[in-house]
């Protein structure tokens, strides 16, 4: 699966004989690296879960956050560098920022995507700079048109999804994204589902302690972009244990 | 700190003018008479045209000096056009009225023009935007502006209706120019309208002696 560039992978600015770019590989490789992060996109809104590993019992409980808010109605999961992850959330918020001043509207999120993706890949064109570690996923809702979901990864590119999953276990999370029927659920119900697809990735094992981040924006907020609110955080986490242990279950009757 | 008085104290050409904008059922109706005037005396131009085009569903009327007017509505025409290509869809009238906000703003030591932007987007339907002088940006369902409109302020608040039909509008406009052309010395010439809707554009000229009369024997 991997392979490496000898020689050709020292600078952004070189392609390899096979047309690849070896730098902007290895940042996508940095964001597998991370967490796992998810964004999926209802009928009436867009929910975000992140899979936020707890490296030391010392540290606060809800610092070192996954989501940002670029602006009101604008939210922003990513995963891999954090400190690219931080810096580019700031670009973002100027761009949300300077459109409003000359244009006094809303920014459109697809123009948004755009606009980062643009500026993460002036970075993998120079050999004095190294391209962004980080992959992100924007989120928002408008009354006029409805929910939006777009992800920018390293190389520059953005797409519109209805569903995405970034970091380590994106794979497995696809998969179980797949699954839903998402088109004709709400937030309400989709909370709970992102946050059993969150628990079902974790891996046990190899990381222990992790803590769910989720977040929303559509309908059932006005349009505006917050973290969920706690009760219905932990009835969503509940659901999520609760179906993993009936899975767990079932799994025993078969045997 | 005169010069943000009043149009006739222009110097150069400028357009002591009347120009009004009036949202109806289903679509807006801008218009303005056709003078220019050096320094009230002299008439340069019986025929100038004050409503510009900035995009296909959105127009501007200027007022003040004509020179300054021209040259914030060519830069905010061009800002409006990219801006409409890179978002991939035609623009909402508020983004072209705060086009122009910001140039009359950030300009405002320099320029003496003001401006009335007027279109139909597919968001918010028919609007009609004031851009003042300083650069204040104002929303409302009607609005009149330039030195004539001084004259009718009472007609226009006694007369205007919410929610009127074209023709219903396009006699309110008429009225309204009319009557400023005909007390304001700086406002005159022909009356130019323009009906916009999410069909098209309708473009109404009507010389000044068909233009309805108030009791000027």
């Amino acid at each position: 699966m991997s392979s490496i560039g000898t020689g050709y992978d020292l600078s952004a600015s070189t392609f390899s004989p096979d047309g690849r770019v070896f730098q902007v590989e290895y940042a996508m490789k940095a964001v597998e690296n991370s967490s796992t992060a998810i964004g999926i996109r209802c009928k009436d809104g867009v929910v975000f879960g992140v899979e936020k590993l707890v490296l030391s019992k010392l540290y606060e409980q809800g610092s070192n956050k996954r989501i940002f808010n670029v602006d009101r109605h604008v939210g922003m999961a990513v995963a891999g560098l954090l400190a690219d992850a931080r810096s580019l959330s700031e670009v973002a918020r100027e761009e949300a920022s300077n459109f409003r001043s000359n244009y006094g509207h809303n920014i459109p999120l697809k123009y948004l995507s755009e606009r980062v993706a643009m500026y993460v890949h002036a970075y993998t064109l120079y050999s004095a700079v190294r391209p962004f570690g980080c992959s992100f996923i924007f989120g928002s809702y408008d009354q006029d048109d409805g929910p939006q979901l777009y992800m920018v990864d390293p190389s520059g590119i953005s797409f519109g999804y209805w569903g995405c999953a970034i970091g380590k276990a994106k794979q497995a999370a696809k998969t179980e994204i797949e699954k839903l029927q998402m088109k004709d659920m709400t937030c309400r119900e989709l909370v709970k589902e992102v946050a059993k697809i969150i628990y079902i990735v974790h891996d046990e094992v190899k990381d222990k302690a992790f803590e769910l981040e989720l977040s929303w924006v559509g309908e059932v907020t006005n349009g505006k972009h917050e973290l969920v609110p706690k009760d219905i955080r932990v009835e969503a986490e509940k659901y999520a244990k609760d179906s993993l242990e009936e899975e767990d279950d079932s799994d025993e009757d078969n045997m | 700190m005169e010069r943000h008085l009043m149009d006739s104290k222009i110097k150069g050409v400028s357009t002591g003018t009347t120009i009004l904008a009036v949202t109806f059922n289903g679509g807006v109706i801008i218009g303005s008479d056709s003078r220019a005037s050096i320094g009230g005396y002299y008439v340069s131009s019986k025929t100038i045209n004050k409503l510009i085009q900035v995009h296909d569903r959105i127009f501007c009327c200027i007022a003040g000096s004509l020179a300054d007017a021209q040259a914030v509505t060519k830069a905010a025409k061009f800002q409006i056009s990219f801006h409409s290509i890179q978002m991939e869809s035609p623009p909402l009238v508020k983004a072209a009225a705060s086009v122009l906000k910001e140039l009359c703003y950030n300009n405002k030591e320099e320029l003496q023009a003001g401006f009335i932007t007027a279109g139909w987007d597919r968001k918010k339907g028919p609007q009609v935007y004031t851009v003042a002088l300083g650069g204040m940006l104002l929303s409302q369902p009607f609005t009149i502006g330039g030195s004539g409109s001084t004259y009718i302020y009472g007609y226009a608040d006694a007369k205007y209706k919410p929610d009127m039909s074209k023709e219903e509008c396009l006699q309110f406009a008429t009225n309204a120019l009319a009557l400023a052309m005909g007390r304001d010395n700086v406002s005159g010439g022909v009356a130019h309208l323009v009906v916009i809707t999410e069909e098209g554009l309708e473009h109404v000229v009507i010389p000044g002696d068909k233009l309805p009369k108030f009791h000027d024997e």
